[in-house]
């Protein structure tokens, strides 16, 4: 059975139109002019137990609405879901018992309390037994080197520390789905590894399900095996990681270094993005690559060769922009 | 800059190979449930709310010393009042009874006041730090009950001292205690008091789901509820039919019921039918909470979030 199905998932926003000039806001006060907003436009998915899952697309896509829906904060304009075979937006205590959510930009524990005794209130909300929590706390707390700071205010706490303590709150109650949103934003390289290793050894443990949306592709290589592409409220993509690189991905960054200075007749393998003493870097079509390096090697002396895929962003920016333009098309 | 090989290596575990630890996490059961058990969830809030609330514990002590300062004004108000109109008594209250009036209209909204829950419902709602609520298996209108309940007892803990000795400056404006049974009625109505008041401001904080920017309103609810509570003077002092209307209304027992108790002013039969009355409202404002934040959230489900 599946952990989250969606069909057909749509969501229509009501926005109220600000006109300029007072006459206008003047007649905004009788009148009102609305715009409906689709901020999801009918998208369907499912996702099996212990899938870690990455939800991708640019700001405005949908990607947070759709979590909204599926953590049951809003009702769908259209269209079904079941989430740990509940419908979210009823709200049944059990189902709420089973999941949680997390909100990069959002705080959840008591700003001036020990984070520990915000851990407390967990622990009575959620009804864990004294001995779980005891132990799960240890190994979060471990895991995530923050065992020393469970005492001071949170207030008190940096960025990154706050949200390992976020996410220590978030599974102390050992949840079956964990629905997290931008859980890295704002942090730094070292803390954003901290929170990725985290996830990944509380998903090897325990088979936790997990959908999350960020901005950085090194949370996505790091942590997800499957993304969704979202883009204008609808679906774009659904597939493997490396399958993003092998559809949207056609070329291939050649870097060659040669015995010698590099020749100047390169343009005819491919688009020439360097061209530096021994070093040359080539973009070639994707399905090209064994055939132009033998004809390099044919006619040059090499003394390396890297063939690299395009940076993952590089990529994603790519479908972003071809679902902008597919829809403006249609 | 990751070749797809790449990727393999650094992902987590495949879904298949952690499929075996799937029967690991146990489906978490349904809690206990019952009076004991939320009492006891509850009673952990409190807890936590009240270490909260002893984090500003100089900005506190500081706040309730300075809440006194006015009294010293009104004393001499009511003094200059009283000698000015010659008469030893105005609308059944001596000079003496008047002032331990409005002293005891101290203890009363020590109880029914709730700084900062209309305001605090109304941002948690525009700022969708609510869904803490919707999310986490907790009621939101218990929490801040208990939450409530915890602010209540540091407060009246902490103000005790001065409060006592500010009664014993003032001791001889009473008569002394009332009888047992007197003290016990007035027991129960500061504590339906405490009820009438969280019920009330928590519904007027849930407008907040309808209008964005409630400041003003709050302030002219809560401007308006200091005079027709009673808590400025007595409500026998306003003309009729005005005194008869107010004395109808729920807000009167926010301050001016539990000291008329006090000062023996409404006793026997209508004692009894007052305390019933005053905990037919605490449960009207219960509903009337309950309903509006119902509906607010289906409205909130809808458009925000």
């Amino acid at each position: 059975m599946a952990i989250i199905e969606a069909a057909g998932l749509t969501k229509t926003y009501r926005v109220f139109q600000k006109k300029e000039g007072v006459l206008a806001a003047l007649r905004g006060l009788y009148k009102r002019e609305y715009r409906e907003v689709r901020a999801v436009d009918r998208i369907s998915f499912a996702i099996e137990p212990g899938e870690m899952v990455a939800f991708l697309g640019p700001n405005g896509a949908g990607k947070t609405t759709t979590l909204k829906m599926l953590s049951g904060l809003i009702y769908p304009t259209s269209g079904e879901a079941r989430v740990l075979d509940f419908v979210p937006w009823q709200r049944a205590d059990l189902f709420r018992r089973q999941f949680s959510l997390v909100m990069g930009q959002k705080n959840q524990l008591w700003w001036d309390l020990p984070a520990a005794d915000s851990f407390q209130l967990h622990r009575e909300i959620y009804s864990i037994p004294q001995a779980e929590f005891a132990k799960t706390l240890g190994e979060l707390t471990e895991l995530l080197g923050v065992a020393k700071l469970t005492r001071q205010a949170v207030r008190e706490l940096s960025l990154g520390e706050r949200m390992k303590m976020e996410l220590i709150a978030a599974l102390l109650h050992g949840p079956r789905l964990l629905l997290l949103d931008e859980p890295t934003i704002g942090l730094d390289v070292v803390a954003q590894a901290a929170i990725q290793k985290c996830l990944r050894d509380y998903h090897s443990q325990r088979g936790v399900t997990m959908l999350l949306t960020s901005h950085y592709m090194r949370d996505v290589e790091a942590l997800c095996d499957r993304v969704l592409v979202i883009n204008r409220g609808g679906m774009v993509y659904d597939g493997p990681l490396a399958g993003i690189i092998e559809k949207f991905g056609e070329s291939k960054l050649v870097k060659l270094q040669f015995e010698g200075p590099a020749p100047d007749d390169l343009g005819r393998f491919g688009q020439v993005v360097r061209r530096e003493g021994p070093f040359a870097d080539i973009r070639i079509e994707r399905s090209r690559v064994s055939e132009i390096l033998s004809a390099v090697l044919d006619r040059h002396a090499l003394a390396d060769v890297t063939v690299e895929d395009p940076p993952l962003e590089e990529i994603i920016a790519k479908v972003f922009e071809e679902a902008r333009l597919d829809h403006d098309a249609a | 800059m990751t070749p797809p090989d790449g990727l393999a290596a650094q992902t987590a575990p495949a879904p298949s190979s952690a499929a075996p630890l799937l029967v690991a996490p146990p489906l978490r059961q349904a809690p206990p449930r019952g009076p004991i058990a939320t009492l006891k969830k509850h009673t952990k809030i409190v807890r936590i709310s009240l270490s909260e609330r002893m984090t500003y514990r100089s900005d506190f002590l500081l706040g309730t010393i300075l809440r006194f300062l006015p009294l010293v004004t009104t004393i001499l108000l009511w003094k200059s009042i009283y000698e000015s109109s010659g008469r030893s008594e105005l609308a059944g209250f001596r000079y003496r009874e008047m002032i331990a009036y409005l002293l005891l209209t101290h203890i009363s909204r020590m109880f029914s006041s709730m700084p900062g829950l209309a305001a605090g419902i109304a941002r948690d709602i525009r700022e969708g730090t609510l869904k803490r609520y919707l999310i986490q298996p907790v009621d939101m209108i218990g929490y801040l009950l208990s939450s409530r309940v915890a602010h209540k007892v540091a407060y009246i803990t902490m103000s005790f001292l001065p409060y006592m000795g500010l009664f014993v400056l003032c001791r001889r404006y009473f008569d002394g205690f009332p009888d047992a049974l007197t003290m016990a009625a007035y027991a129960a109505s500061l504590v339906l008091s405490f009820l009438v008041g969280f019920f009330f401001e928590a519904s007027v904080g849930m407008v907040g789901f309808w209008f964005l920017e409630v400041t003003s309103l709050l302030y002219i609810v809560m401007t308006l509820n200091f005079f027709i509570s009673g808590h400025m003077l007595p409500l026998d002092l306003l003309p009729q039919p005005w005194s008869a209307i107010l004395k109808a209304l729920p807000f009167q027992y926010m301050a001016y019921f539990p000291a008329v108790v006090f000062l023996r002013k409404i006793t026997g039969w209508s004692l009894v039918l007052h305390l019933l009355l005053e905990l037919t409202w605490a449960i009207v404002f219960m509903v009337l909470c309950r309903g509006l934040y119902r509906l607010g959230l289906k409205r909130y489900s809808a458009y925000g979030g």
